[in-house]
């Protein structure tokens, strides 16, 4: 029976042992660049696939954790070795398998250096997003959350744009620093309760003062990684500076990590202090949005625009999850596979030019519509559906977070529907400066058409988006139980959420 | 059949848009008119059955967005507001197809134009069919990318994109209001589907909500934030900027969607919330006040304008207010029944003027034109036949309803009724003026276009002036046929729930009873303003420069649009990117990176520059900083073996 399978450590370890694989590869360094491509791609393609049986036997009615696997890890200590999926990380564990050979097919051709080594750091950043997202154990969910930044580090570091080192120091300065607080935050967790096993530690209540010290720390850790203004000043040169893969994982995966590190610990582990400390997520959420969109206006630079997009975008995400409502919440969990979607798309967007031309620079383009006509109608459909465009997904996520926004207040609601209209300014005017008008520069005429590797790469992630506007339900339904649950842990801790419903 | 009347469109627009990959143009264009045409017969049927046999149906297709309480579905309704909607839709939208045939015959991407065409009217159809506030918001910011796509449809000229762009970020504004209004909604009646909505607003009329920290009634608060969107789609005052330089896209484009029916979504919500709208009397009364100023504003500057589709856009912006001072004083019918007659009268007058500009190789400008009149004699008469039905004059169709929406504007006996009723009655005053001054300079006259375009100068092919027909006869004969259906004594039976006026709001009773002189003053009005525009472009053509000249500074006021445009880039768009600079440097790279990471580094780097300097290498220096450290050390050491403590 596959259901008595431990699918969720296959699933994280197969591209580990895929990296493996590829160390021992010997030959000619043409040849192994060729063999490395193939062999992460089919080793991904097949993770993805064995991750579709997470969402065939997963059982919506269930709200709790499923596929739980246990075992010893470190006897009597408390700290064992726990994994399983319920609603919540299912769906990024699935966002996160179905991203990775898809951004391993967009570096088929831009990496010409070091191939087997960057294939290498990407399989080991499947395994550690998606056993992130898997474990149920603090301990391991803090290796795995601190490890995801060791290859990014480095695809940064290595493969990345000319600034690269600035870029990959300030990326690994800001998220350290978070993660440290974090983990004294940790450890005086595993010293009150003596264990490091996340339901157990979500059915502890935390005294009151504690809780606020707790969620701080934590908060230090996801607000960087979400990015929350003001610490998002790594995301824009990270992504510049990173390859296009790089960018699609980076924004398509690891943004989402503080979004849900949020909703796994800080609601229902710290539910008093998060709702004291909401008008802060807010204030700062809001100016989020309306900050980074302005910000957003003034770049010249693709790939910052749609990083600073990103960084709104997320706003809405954390709005969404401390309004403490079922929409909100489902808004924001949207929202994060929504944006986990499009953006990816987005960079990929900048990716397939920036492979033809060798820059970011908006004026270096203008009139491409008419060189490369279904690279335009991709990027225009993603374009439209970051801006929310209903029947994308992007407007189920922004509208359920609206929801639960004037629940929570209408002065929040008011602000972040500004989004609605910032949003569309800088994405259109975007869309316009690079693919409308004349063609002025004569570089642009040489474009290539997009070919059969790029299609297959916007194809899918095009009828995901679509599918999920037109039929969200299939992926809120799958939600709603955990969700719901999570609410339950927060109102039993004696926070009201009566006011809000 | 009734769900195949939306999607036979949507399928028709996929159908085209692959084979514009494959530059198959008249297969496109064949399979778009075959769906638009079957969409129309099929409205047909629907529209006896739903309206005259009085039997609403509502399809159920999907669950949609399903969040605990917050439940909107993929549904379906039709009942006589819908199924008026559904002919004015399909059916402008076939003739403005079968035209584009004839009218884009010189462009390369016919195919993909067809598909936009379609892919408009299915959203269009989507924001008619909707059965909750969700769904029309789909189809509303649906019909907004199909626009942004066919304003911008020469995407190479600047001034097209540019347009586009203006068109979707204002519609946002508005919608940004919309978004709101559907929150404010939601909070009150705890869902988003009309039924619940219509049931439940008589009972909540009382309720208060809290919003932006004042508390102020419910339904009034949810009227005014949809309203916001309205005045987006349709081009009200205040957010009518896009309308007039949405013109860039072709002309079948104005004639289908900013004539007759995408700016019309904004008083067929109004009309469709008619059930809540009417227990919140100060959103009405906002609405009266909005239109009747849109109507003159919009009146005095499409008189200056030169650009021959932006006279007729102004003259939209215009009617539209009529429309929805028509609304604000619970003349809903009378709202609908000038929506339906503009959209065929508006239509004929925008391809009459496509046929011009075909005419006349792609002139827009009315001081090159003239003369031309008996070489496109079928077009002018269809923009004769069309300037009578907009101007009012008896029996041709906008007679009948715009002098039904000012005697009900009249009839209301409020006073923001009786502001509409004046400015409507001078905008028709004006509406008769740019309407003759526009078919006198465009027509009549010495030619004023380059002998080049005079010489290639043609009357239309059969496909474009046949759509024309079809819209011309609804032009004449669908005020005539539809008054008794849609306002006259037995309306009540012809709307059945899909209207709801309260009892003692009166003005669509009271409009069938007011003094001879209300019935009479828009026509003889009218009147005038033709006799004026004679008298001004063929008696003493010299006039309108004086006039222009004596009165200047209005004059500019005018022909700069009361200067809106400026206001908003003055206040608006430059701050917004300059200020967004602002933030990016001194905000980000000055502040946050300046404290944050690069202080940090600066600072370690400072640190360990300081520490670096104290390793000077000679030996004394490292035996001297020994020797200090022994002596603190023993001395410290021997302090607190003496007990004293450190």
């Amino acid at each position: 029976m596959i259901g008595d399978w431990p699918i969720l450590t296959i699933v994280t370890f197969l591209p580990l042992f895929g990296a493996l694989f590829l160390l021992m590869i010997r030959g000619e360094d043409e040849v192994v660049a060729q063999n490395a491509r193939h062999v992460s791609l089919w080793v991904t393609g097949f993770t993805f696939l064995v991750s579709l049986t997470l969402l065939i036997g997963f059982d919506p009615q269930i709200p709790g954790y499923q596929f739980e696997e246990t075992a010893e890890w470190l006897p009597g200590t408390g700290i064992g070795y726990h994994m399983g999926v319920d609603g919540i990380s299912m769906p990024f564990v699935l966002l996160s398998t179905f991203l990775t050979p898809l951004s391993i097919l967009a570096s088929w051709k831009a990496i010409k250096v070091r191939v087997r080594e960057y294939m290498i750091a990407f399989l080991v950043l499947e395994t550690m997003m998606v056993g992130m997202f898997a474990s149920l154990d603090m301990l391991m969910f803090y290796l795995f959350f601190e490890a995801v930044l060791i290859p990014m580090f480095i695809i940064i570091g290595v493969w990345g744009g000319a600034r690269r080192v600035y870029a990959a120091f300030k990326f690994f300065l800001y998220t350290l620093l978070g993660s440290v607080l974090m983990l004294v935050c940790m450890l005086a967790m595993y010293i009150e309760v003596g264990t490091t096993d996340i339901p157990v530690l979500t059915g502890y209540s935390f005294g009151v003062g504690m809780q606020t010290w707790l969620f701080l720390g934590f908060m230090a850790s996801f607000a960087v990684k979400v990015p929350m203004w003001p610490v998002h000043t790594w995301l824009p040169d990270a992504h510049v500076e990173a390859p296009t893969a790089g960018s699609m994982i980076l924004a398509g995966v690891l943004l989402k990590m503080g979004g849900y590190g949020f909703i796994r610990f800080s609601l229902p582990m710290f539910p008093h202090a998060s709702e004291f400390f909401a008008p802060l997520i807010f204030s700062l959420s809001i100016i989020a949005i309306i900050y980074t969109s302005l910000v957003a206006l003034a770049q010249s630079d693709m790939k910052k625009l749609i990083a600073y997009s990103s960084v709104a975008h997320m706003g809405f995400v954390t709005i969404g999850i401390f309004t403490l409502t079922e929409q909100g919440i489902a808004g924001a969990m949207f929202q994060m596979i929504s944006h986990g979607l499009v953006s990816a798309a987005l960079f990929f967007s900048v990716g397939v030019v920036y492979d033809r031309l060798h820059t970011r620079d908006i004026s270096a383009y203008g009139g491409v519509a008419a060189v490369m006509p279904r690279y335009a109608v991709f990027f225009m459909f993603m374009m439209l559906a970051s801006v929310g465009l209903p029947g994308t997904s992007g407007f189920v996520g922004e509208m359920l977070v609206l929801v639960g926004a004037w629940k929570a207040s209408t002065w929040v609601a008011f602000f972040t529907a500004t989004g609605l209209v910032l949003g569309a300014t800088y994405m259109l005017w975007l869309y316009r400066r690079v693919m409308f008008g004349g063609i002025v520069h004569d570089d642009v005429k040489t474009m290539e058409p997009i070919n059969r590797r790029e299609f297959a790469i916007f194809l899918p992630i095009t009828v995901l988006v679509l599918w999920f506007g037109v039929y969200p339900a299939s992926l809120l339904d799958l939600m709603a139980g955990s969700i719901q649950l999570v609410l339950d842990t927060v109102s039993s801790s004696g926070v009201s959420l009566l006011a809000r419903n | 059949m009734y769900s195949s009347i939306v999607f036979l469109p949507l399928l028709g627009s996929v159908i085209a848009g692959f084979l514009s990959l494959y530059n198959r143009d008249r297969m496109a264009e064949l399979a778009t008119i075959a769906g638009l045409l079957l969409s129309l017969l099929f409205s047909i049927i629907a529209f006896a059955e739903v309206a005259i046999g009085g039997e609403p149906v509502t399809v159920d297709l999907a669950r949609w967005i399903v969040s605990g309480d917050f439940v909107a579905h993929w549904r379906l309704r039709f009942d006589t507001l819908t199924a008026v909607m559904l002919i004015v839709v399909t059916g402008v939208s076939s003739m403005v197809h079968i035209y584009s045939v004839g009218y884009m015959s010189h462009d390369k991407a016919r195919a993909r134009f067809m598909s936009y065409l379609s892919l408009f009217t299915f959203a269009m159809l989507m924001l008619v069919t909707a059965d909750n506030l969700v769904q029309l918001f789909f189809g509303w910011e649906g019909v907004g990318v199909a626009s942004y796509l066919l304003i911008g449809f020469w995407y190479k000229k600047d001034s097209a994109h540019t347009a586009a762009m203006k068109a979707f970020v204002v519609n946002r504004v508005g919608d940004f209001g919309f978004a709101l209004g559907i929150l404010a909604v939601y909070q009150i009646f705890g869902s988003v589907e009309f039924d619940v909505i219509f049931n439940d607003a008589g009972l909540l009329s009382k309720t208060d909500i809290s919003f932006l920290g004042f508390t102020l009634p419910a339904l009034e608060v949810a009227g005014i934030l949809l309203f916001i969107g309205a005045m987006g789609k349709s081009a009200q005052l205040g957010l009518h900027t896009w309308l007039p330089d949405a013109m860039e896209g072709p002309t079948p484009v104005s004639a289908l969607i900013h004539a007759a029916t995408m700016v019309t979504a904004g008083v067929f919500m109004v009309c469709r919330l008619s059930p809540m709208l009417e227990f919140a009397p100060v959103s009405l009364a906002v609405i009266t006040i909005i239109g009747g100023t849109t109507a003159i504003f919009a009146a005095t500057v499409g008189m200056t304008q030169f650009d021959i589709k932006r006279v007729i856009a102004y003259s939209t912006c215009s009617q539209l207010g009529y429309m929805f001072f028509a609304a604000g004083v619970s003349a809903y019918p009378a709202a609908m029944f000038h929506l339906t007659t503009h959209a065929f009268f508006k239509a004929l007058l925008f391809l009459g003027a496509g046929s011009v500009i075909h005419a006349l190789s792609d002139e827009q400008d009315l001081r090159r034109m003239g003369g031309i009149w008996k070489k496109i004699p079928v077009t002018y008469a269809m923009m004769w036949i069309g300037s009578l039905a907009l101007a009012g004059f008896p029996f041709f169709a906008g007679f009948y309803s715009k002098d039904m929406i000012l005697e009900a504007a009249y009839a209301a006996h409020t006073g923001v009724g009786n502001y509409a009723f004046w400015m409507g009655c001078a905008a028709a005053f004006l509406t008769a003026f740019y309407s003759w001054r526009l078919l006198i300079m465009a027509f009549h006259g010495k030619p004023r276009a380059s002998a080049e375009a005079m010489a290639h100068i043609h009357e239309s092919p059969k496909v474009m002036t046949i759509p024309l027909f079809v819209l011309a006869l609804g032009a004449i004969f669908s005020g005539w046929l539809g008054y008794e259906l849609f306002v006259g004594h037995n309306m009540a039976a012809f709307w059945g729930d899909s209207i709801f006026i309260l009892p003692w709001n009166h003005a669509m009773e009271g409009a069938h009873h007011v003094p001879t002189w209300v019935k009479l003053l828009p026509v003889l009005l009218a009147a005038s303003g033709v006799v004026l525009a004679v008298l001004f472009y063929v008696v003493l053509p010299d006039m309108p420069r004086r006039v222009a000249a004596a009165f200047r500074p209005i004059y500019l006021f005018f022909f700069n649009k009361w200067y809106f445009d400026e206001l908003y880039d003055r206040i608006f768009v430059g701050p917004a990117v300059r200020f967004g600079a602002l933030l990016w440097q001194r905000g980000d790279k000055d502040t946050i990176d300046g404290f944050g990471p690069d202080g940090m580094s600066a600072l370690v780097y400072r640190i360990s520059g300081y520490c670096a300097r104290i390793q000077t290498g000679f030996v004394f220096h490292y035996a001297f900083a020994m020797l200090i450290g022994v002596v603190i050390f023993v001395t410290w050491y021997y302090l607190r073996i003496r007990g004293v403590g450190v």
